[in-house]
């Protein structure tokens, strides 16, 4: 099961991540998405509705709901059935091969800090010039300082999702760090989604 | 680009309160002495405050504001003006003076609120308004709008909820911009769909108003934050039915598709549940139906004609430029208010 943070989004949003989520899945399984207000349940409930998918809603706590999405086997979001997904459409490595980084803190190596700093920004940077762009980046622990705001890398990560590089963060991270409202590149993700990229990617690059 | 991000949060009259809180709320305060000059009030849920000062004048009242829905802030503030105006053009009116509403925080840079400010100014002067002063408070988010004075002739007021059976019902503008700007807020519009949801955004409804004059028009509102079938809702006013044919309804380029692609708004979700047990739908697609909730920002005039003026006056908006409809009929009072009708597949 995919868990989705949407609490604190408005509509569409929720409904956006849990779109992605569900192709995610790729296939059967299930999805819940975690929202703060009825209204936005309701939203979702008109999602499953249309697309046949199971549906459940119920409220955990006071501004906390809970909407369960289970999609059977032949249930995936058409437009995935029927087009490439994004980030394979757009992304200029299209011949190829998974590479996926991992990014687990705002600095680059072990020594002085600053140092460490400056060479993480003109690491992001220098990966914007490659001929193979990585497909995912995923920026947990410390490393979610990087697409937040005042990150130095933002506009290097910006210009790489513009070119289809998947940029997820960890969302407990942001929650651990009080940056949830800071995000400015890129969608929150799971252990889950983080596990999964990293066991499924071909080329895993540890900056 | 900071800025922009933290400026658009999904505002316009998709932030509006719900009709359902506000009228219970509403309902709740204590009467008032009444005033026979106050021609109307709340009570009506109408467009704007009229209030009689001689035989031939009225004065019309207003006030909207609202969080930007779009990133340019010049554009955000003619379409806060635009749709403050508004309100003095349902009720048929002409726009006197305008003073600004505006919330801004401190730290923000000063020159997007004259951009704003600029863009509001532009359209009281369009309305042939004149801007008279304001009041502005430092808060955590973006507001602005106008409050507005306009005059009426007291017997030339147009009503929200005096139309009849027979009255044709006519739409002045597309329908979506709702779902067109919720889409544009996760980069899934495509530019030309958010172009021309600006440009209606930013249009008065001065000419279509200034048109209606010359017809016998029973009802006049604005389509707003409640949307279409809100505002129709209120037109109704428990009096009457009336016949929607969905295939005439006027609705922006792409609105549609995004609509099937779920990105829609939390205002949409509660209009369909406040009006949704009035309506009765027939062989209309999930995404028309989701227009027709859709809570309009700067929404066109929606209008009950006299029958035998309907379709002139649907010829001279025509000619004026405006991507006017005749949209349905005003029927008797039945079960059911709201009927929407589509094609059956196929046919």
């Amino acid at each position: 099961m995919i868990t989705v943070n949407a609490l604190g989004d408005t509509c569409p949003i929720p409904v956006v991540k849990a779109k992605n989520a569900i192709r995610e899945l790729n296939g059967a399984g299930q999805v819940e998405v975690l929202v703060d207000n009825e209204i936005a349940v309701q939203n979702l409930k008109k999602l499953a509705e249309q697309k046949g998918y199971g549906f459940s809603g119920q409220q955990l706590e006071n501004r906390k709901y809970r909407a369960l999405f289970t999609v059977e086997e032949n249930g995936v979001l058409e437009n995935q059935a029927q087009e490439p997904k994004e980030a394979q459409e757009f992304c200029p490595c299209g011949n190829g091969r998974n590479v996926v980084v991992a990014v687990s803190s705002s600095r680059m190596g072990e020594g002085d800090e600053e140092l460490g700093n400056t060479l993480m920004k003109a690491f992001l940077y220098a990966l914007t010039q490659q001929d193979e762009l990585p497909r995912t980046i995923l920026f947990y622990n410390g490393g979610a300082r990087l697409t937040c705001e005042d990150s130095p890398a933002i506009e290097d990560l910006k210009q790489m999702e513009r070119e289809g590089v998947e940029i997820l963060t960890c969302g407990t991270c942001l929650d651990y760090y009080g940056l949830k409202e800071q995000l400015r590149v890129g969608g929150v993700t799971n252990m889950y989604v983080i596990a999964e990229k990293m066991t499924q990617a071909e080329v895993l690059v540890k900056p | 680009m900071e800025e922009k991000i933290v400026f658009c949060k999904g505002g316009g009259c998709t932030a509006k309160l719900g009709a359902g809180v506000l009228a219970r709320i509403l309902e709740r305060l204590p009467k008032q002495m009444p005033d026979k000059n106050l021609l109307i009030g709340y009570d009506s849920k109408d467009d704007a405050a009229v209030y009689r000062i001689s035989d031939d004048t009225a004065v019309v009242q207003t006030l909207d504001f609202f969080p930007p829905m779009v990133e340019d802030p010049f554009t955000f503030g003619q379409i806060a003006a635009a749709n403050a105006l508004s309100d003095i053009y349902a009720m048929g009116g002409d726009v006197k003076t305008a003073l600004n509403i505006v919330c801004f925080p401190e730290s923000m840079d000063l020159n997007i609120l004259g951009e704003i400010l600029r863009g509001g100014l532009s359209k009281v002067a369009e309305a042939g308004g004149i801007l008279a002063g304001g009041h502005s408070i430092a808060d955590d988010g973006v507001k602005y709008g106008l409050s507005v004075t306009g005059t009426v002739h007291p017997a030339r007021i147009y009503p929200n909820n005096q139309g009849r059976p027979g009255d044709k019902l006519i739409l002045t503008k597309k329908l979506g911009v709702g779902i067109i700007c919720a889409a544009d807020r996760v980069h899934e519009a495509s530019r030309e769909a958010m172009r021309e949801a600006v440009a209606s955004m930013t249009m008065l409804n001065k000419t279509a108003s200034e048109i209606c004059r010359g017809y016998e028009v029973h009802a006049c509102t604005d389509v707003t934050g409640f949307g279409f079938l809100g505002h129709l809702h209120e037109m109704l006013d428990g009096r009457c039915s009336c016949r929607i044919d969905a295939g005439r309804i006027p609705v922006l380029p792409g609105a549609l598709a995004c609509a099937d692609e779920f990105l829609l708004t939390a205002g949409g979700q509660k209009n369909r549940n406040h009006v949704g047990p009035f309506i009765s739908f027939e062989h209309v697609s999930f995404a028309m139906e989701e227009v027709l909730f859709d809570p309009q920002t700067s929404g066109g005039l929606l209008i009950a004609a006299a029958p035998g003026d309907a379709e002139c006056l649907l010829g001279e908006l025509r000619q004026a430029g405006l991507p006017a409809e005749l949209v349905g009929e005003i029927i008797p009072r039945e079960q059911t208010e709201i009927y929407v009708i589509g094609k059956e597949e196929g046919k």
